[in-house]
């Protein structure tokens, strides 16, 4: 009895330390899920917390309309249209060749699409969408959408293009837009706006389109959508609609624009004509222009190639860009810059023998022989070198720069548009500056006659023209006239306040005015600007491409075509109310009296009487008006 | 009158183990209405598995441990008829066999051998306890091995695993040599390559998506990824009561079932998966007290035996859930919506009533 008593006593010491065993072993199982939940949910918390949401909420952009662009008369320069694209995402697309050969039996792919394209894939990422095609009319659509599931990684978009209906005759002025590439996201990131761009694939890159892209962008709405495990979207949680862009209005005439750009035929150069009352820019021509649809949807590198690497330099905006001698167009400010610093009276002469001398130099006139005597009315008439050059010896360097500075020589204009260059207005320090060198007086001499350092750009000539022309109120030049806000229709206009008026006695305005009438009535511009109805004021110019050897007589017919000085011409009209402030150049086409002044015409009888030409300006004959500049 | 009818019937019910089961019932369906996508139909329904289960357990803490071991040949032979039954006619149901039609209802065996094994093993021991010898254990083996056997090729198995599991428990705490265990999981580890031929692809990939989900996250990797998003966004103090975006969007698969875990970590967080251990502890230490101070072989060996399974349940559910391994059709004891095992498990408890409230009479 005792010892079954004993032996159960043991079977159930033996079964105790089982079942601790046993719960030891809970306990170390309990002990491993306490674990795991701590890693799980405390440590990789914040892990899990970011994978959750994205599970659940997908945020899909509403990309916002691009504000449209017209013009100061609402004609369209730049507007959207849908169409559809076919493009392909590279980092799905096995054989991505195979692939494009298979779409091409479906829509037509040309090899400049296939040429594009590549291009494109060269600066994208892996798992951007890119077009193969674009713009598929009905037909091609339906016929993919048949065989879109032999095409993993390629779908239709419907998608917004931008178009430029006046093609490469608004091209400087208004820009284009073009895909979004590595600079821009840089820009956006550090400019805080990489968000506002989700979805979005185009941005401003030239013109109107780039300086105005924050207001033109629009602001782009957001669905976030809750996604169940399928993917499929449950329900929207809420919507923010996108802002459109705001509509621009711009200060320039579509048609005068167009006629000065027919007024400079195959000519090179550019035009900028300002509205000397308020600084608007009526017209803003470069030629040769180019056709921005080419770059909405990436250029194809053949058409890039051509235009990036003619000589004529087409994609260059020569009228904010260019930087040129003024030549004799220099003159009338010279003039006015002695009448105000008392260098000269109006009817003071000098003798004109063809030729001043200044350290064993002699600087020519154009005219052999010289003009004789000559006052300051018919320095600017005949455009004499002589009296410039001696009224600038008399003036100084110092003088000169000081003056010019405040018609806004050699400085940027502040245009609503990027890319501007700032010239070089000569003085003392910039060359100490620029080549470390002290000024010599004989450098002075060509100054005042607009050759030497000088170099300007055409916006520069028309600003100060136009601030010539409205007696010394100067408006800073400016392209946007007002930005419309599509929704609430509320107008902002942009015209800047007076940026300066200039000190200047307005009688001194006055005679140098009645000079440059004067210039169109019997002068150099006079064979430009006869018959014409209204008054005019103007002043012709030559700009030096090559220097010429002293001695050596200018023949044009001998120069290459690119060597060939560049003629200028600055003018306004009417006289007494000026309405208009135009600046000219026609690169390396002669004289200034011989193709800028006839192109001046042309766009002042447009604006002024609404006469439209039939064919480009003439080349004046100037022989019989005597003396070029 | 009246005090003598409650007498009567609480007589048999362990107050303890009554209290913090009805904690952990209550928090599952506070889970469930909310896993169920708000179904207060789910939650009634799963209020009337509890109220039959319940009425069962009480039944069966009220019965003398030493008749229900009386039942354990009949129940284990009847099982094994059934499992049979089954094998040669049972119906197909996603891939599986595992009902059987018995005129208007359907059954899964397998469900009643979780109770049975242990039981006939318990019997069996307790039968030969004079003198218990490696031979015993070979038999009790093969006892075993026959039901877990049936039920893996079904294939269903997790529940087979956690059969042997109940009947292995049996084995342990009856005395299996240490040696025998060792010696055996050895053999275990060795034939693991052989037992890789045996499982079927889908079992093998289940296990090779424990090991990198991400090697398959639309497949099966998928339930351990979504589980684990679900535990790990739900962070300390969970989302909220019905604000877990992984349960209420279709992201976890079983939500209220075998995946219910996840939809209480998510919305209660760590502190709500530590309260169900907690109360899942309290339980197992409870069943393992009875056990220890159970009068007989027989009743020791069915309480420890239950005890362990439980546990065993709850960390095989929540370590799937939680991604510490592989997904196996187990549901969480107590908490996942289901008649059938919440009749088996508070079956099992009732029994852990009877032992406990019957052990003095035992004794005298």
């Amino acid at each position: 009895m005792k010892a079954e008593l004993r032996d159960h006593q043991r079977e159930l010491y033996h079964f105790r330390a089982r079942v601790a065993v046993g719960a030891v072993f809970v306990l170390f199982l309990f002990t491993l899920l306490t674990l795991r939940f701590f890693y799980v949910q405390v440590w990789k918390h914040d892990y899990y917390t970011t994978l959750a949401e994205q599970n659940r909420i997908s945020i899909v952009p509403i990309v916002p309309n691009r504000g449209v662009i017209t013009d100061r008369n609402g004609v369209v320069l730049a507007h959207n249209y849908s169409a559809y694209t076919l493009e392909i995402t590279p980092g799905r697309v096995k054989d991505l060749e195979g692939t494009i050969n298979d779409l091409a039996k479906i829509v037509d792919i040309a090899p400049k699409d296939r040429r594009r394209f590549r291009k494109l894939m060269e600066d994208s990422h892996n798992f951007e969408s890119l077009p193969i095609r674009t713009r598929l009319n009905d037909l091609e659509v339906a016929r993919f959408a048949v065989n879109r599931y032999r095409f993993p990684g390629v779908e239709i978009k419907a998608r917004l293009f931008r178009h430029y209906p006046l093609g490469d005759m608004m091209a400087h002025a208004v820009g284009y837009i073009g895909r979004i590439n590595d600079a821009d996201l840089e820009n956006l990131e550090a400019s805080g706006e990489i968000a506002n761009y989700r979805g979005t694939d185009h941005i401003g890159k030239t013109g109107i389109e780039q300086s105005y892209e924050k207001q033109l962008h629009g602001i782009t709405g957001f669905e976030q959508v809750e996604t169940d495990a399928g993917g499929r979207a449950v329900r929207t949680l809420s919507r923010t609609p996108p802002v459109s862009g705001n509509s621009l209005r711009l200060t320039l005439d579509a048609k005068l624009q167009e006629v000065a750009v027919r007024a400079f035929g195959d000519r090179r150069g550019a035009l900028v004509a300002i509205d000397p009352a308020n600084g608007e820019v009526l017209a803003l021509v470069s030629r040769p222009g180019f056709d921005p649809n080419l770059f909405v949807d990436g250029i194809d590198p053949t058409n890039w190639d051509l235009l990036n690497n003619s000589p004529d330099k087409p994609l260059t905006n020569r009228a904010i860009r260019g930087v040129y001698p003024p030549g004799s167009t220099f003159k009338p400010y010279m003039a006015l810059g002695a009448l105000e610093l008392g260098k000269r009276t109006p009817s003071q002469t000098i003798f004109d023998p063809g030729f001043f001398n200044f350290g064993g130099h002699r600087f020519r006139d154009d005219k052999p022989g010289g003009h004789g005597s000559v006052d300051m009315y018919k320095s600017i008439v005949v455009s004499c070198d002589t009296y410039y050059y001696m009224l600038a010896n008399d003036m100084g360097i110092d003088n000169i720069s000081r003056f010019m500075r405040q018609f806004g020589f050699g400085q940027p204009t502040n245009i609503d548009i990027e890319g501007e260059s700032t010239g070089v207005l000569p003085s003392q320090e910039w060359k100490q500056k620029r080549f470390h060198q002290k000024w010599y007086a004989g450098e002075t001499i060509s100054i005042g006659i607009g050759q030497g350092y000088n170099a300007y750009t055409p916006i520069q000539l028309a600003k100060a023209m136009a601030t010539l022309a409205d007696d010394g109120v100067m408006h800073r030049p400016h392209l946007v006239k007002l930005i419309e806000d599509v929704r609430s229709g509320a107008r902002t206009v942009t015209a800047p306040k007076i940026e300066r008026v200039l000190p200047f006695k307005p009688e001194n305005i006055a005679i140098i005015k009645e000079a440059m009438a004067g210039v169109n009535k019997e002068g150099t511009g006079a064979g430009a600007f006869s018959g014409a109805p209204y008054t005019s004021a103007g002043k012709t110019g030559t700009a030096q491409v090559v220097a010429i050897k002293q001695n050596e007589k200018y023949v044009e017919s001998r120069v290459k075509e690119y060597h060939r000085d560049h003629g200028l011409f600055i003018a306004f009209a009417p006289v007494e109310k000026p309405r208009i402030a135009v600046a000219v150049i026609a690169e390396n086409a002669g004289f200034g009296a011989q193709s800028a002044a006839p192109i001046t015409r042309m766009v002042m009888d447009y604006y002024l009487l609404g006469k439209v030409p039939a064919q480009p300006a003439p080349e004046e004959n100037t022989e019989e008006g005597g003396g070029h500049d | 009158m009246i005090r003598a009818l409650w007498i009567r019937l609480t007589a048999h019910v362990d107050s303890f183990l009554l209290a913090s089961l009805s904690l952990v019932l209550l928090l599952g369906l506070v889970v469930l209405y909310s896993a169920s996508g708000q179904s207060i139909d789910r939650v009634l329904a799963q209020m009337a598995n509890i109220g039959v289960a319940v009425a069962i357990m009480w039944a069966v803490a009220n019965v003398p441990p030493q008749h229900i071991l009386r039942l354990a040949i009949p129940t284990y032979i009847v099982g094994m008829l059934l499992l049979v039954g089954v094998a040669l006619f049972g119906e197909v149901s996603h891939g599986a066999r595992r009902w059987l039609h018995i005129g208007v209802t359907r059954i899964q065996p397998s469900e009643l051998m979780r109770i049975a094994v242990p039981l006939m093993l318990a019997w069996y021991f307790d039968y030969r306890q004079a003198a218990l010898r490696l031979r015993d254990f070979a038999w009790a083996a093969l006892i075993l091995i026959l039901p877990v056997g049936l039920i893996a090729k079904q294939p269903d198995l997790g529940t087979a695993l956690m059969i042997f599991a109940s009947g292995f428990y049996v084995m342990f705490l009856a005395g299996l040599s240490w040696r025998v265990i060792v010696g055996l999981m050895a053999a275990a580890g060795a034939s693991a390559p052989i037992l890789w031929h045996l499982l079927h692809d889908y079992q093998r990939q289940r296990i090779l998506t424990l090991l990198d989900p991400t090697s398959d996250p639309l497949g099966a990797g998928y339930h351990i990824i979504q589980s684990t998003i679900a535990l790990g966004s739900g962070g300390l103090f969970g989302k909220g009561w019905l604000n877990g975006t992984q349960a209420h969007l279709d992201f976890l698969p079983e939500r209220h079932t075998d995946f219910i875990f996840a939809v209480l970590a998510e919305e209660f967080g760590l502190v709500g998966g530590l309260i169900l251990l907690v109360l899942f502890s309290i339980i197992i230490g409870r069943g393992l007290l009875i056990a220890a101070s159970a009068p007989t072989l027989s009743t020791r060996l069915m309480a420890g035996s239950i005890t362990l399974t439980f546990a065993t349940y709850a960390f095989v559910n929540i370590g799937m859930v939680s991604g510490i391994l592989p997904v196996v059709g187990v549901p969480l004891p107590l908490v996942s919506y289901g008649g059938t095992s919440m009749v088996t498990l508070l079956l099992g408890f009732g029994i852990l009533m009877s032992i406990h409230t019957h052990r003095k009479l035992v004794q005298t």
